[in-house]
């Protein structure tokens, strides 16, 4: 699966480039629609080159790619990379939702004593 | 399923997951402190853990082996940092060798677990922190060998906490 086929380097980074909240914005956005940087850059109140700097990083982490079009250039996100992030925490949330499914079981048994 | 809220923060590296719980905080407590009933949940069945050593008390020790289907053993520890019966308890856990001493190249999580009395109910937050990306990386993947089930990639989820 995706996840082992990161390494440690690539995992930093993903989750560095997912820290920044316009970041993220960003990302939601371009995965839905190709987006011009010069159009995305009027979304933000900072400038044109802070704009062109986030999607370098989310570039760097391979959470977006860029390609020219005409004189622009069209951030489009990438699927599989962010669902990588997100599958790391949601494999170990399902770790802990399936301990506390066996918590509730013990809880919901009949009490024999507190030790055995 | 009584999980209430779950909240991933990848800024912070930390899972919280909220559980109303059946059983006043006195009893759900002792789900933690009682070693036979701490063994009943904490590993999957098809790696079901032993407590070993389980010394409830600040610095104190615990020492635990989870056995898999071909009969080998993944060794853990914890090493109790905060205790408040029966409202909060604070706690590392680690990778043990093979002879069950605590492994440092392996990572360690950092567990804080919340008892709330709610009307004949507990609620309990189990917060789950990380070090570094590459220890949740690791501990997931064993995760992953001990037979957990993929979850589903949950993109929105990740993407809302901004």
């Amino acid at each position: 699966m995706v996840v082992d086929q990161l390494d440690s380097d690539e995992v930093d980074r993903l989750f560095a480039a997912l820290a920044d909240p316009t970041r993220r914005d960003i990302v939601a956005r371009v995965l839905t629609h190709e987006t011009s940087v010069s159009v995305l850059a009027e979304r933000y109140a900072m400038s044109f080159a802070a704009v062109q700097k986030h999607v370098a990083v989310l570039e760097r982490a391979g959470l977006v790619s860029k390609r020219p079009h005409g004189r622009e250039r069209l951030v489009r996100g990438d699927v599989d990379a962010i669902r990588a992030a997100a599958r790391l925490l949601d494999q170990y949330e399902e770790i802990w939702r399936a301990r506390i499914g066996r918590i509730e079981d013990i809880l919901a048994a009949p009490a024999e004593g507190d030790s055995r | 399923m009584s999980i209430v809220e779950s909240r991933q923060d990848p800024e912070a590296l930390t899972l919280t997951l909220v559980a109303e719980l059946a059983a006043p905080p006195a009893r759900v407590w002792q789900i933690w402190s009682d070693p036979r009933q701490l063994e009943q949940w904490w590993g999957p069945p098809t790696w079901p853990a032993t407590f070993e050593r389980h010394d409830v008390a600040v610095g104190g020790a615990s020492r635990y082996y989870m056995t898999g289907p071909e009969g080998q053993k993944a060794r853990g520890w914890w090493r109790f940092l905060a205790l408040d019966e029966p409202r909060t308890l604070e706690f590392e856990d680690g990778f043990s060798d093979e002879s069950g001493s605590p492994d440092p190249q392996m990572p360690t999580i950092h567990v804080l677990v919340e008892l709330e009395e709610a009307a004949a109910s507990t609620r309990m937050t189990v917060t789950s922190s990380f070090a570094t990306v590459e220890q949740m990386q690791q501990l997931v993947q064993m995760g992953m060998v001990e037979g957990m089930t993929e979850a589903m990639g949950q993109i929105d989820r990740l993407l809302e906490t901004a």
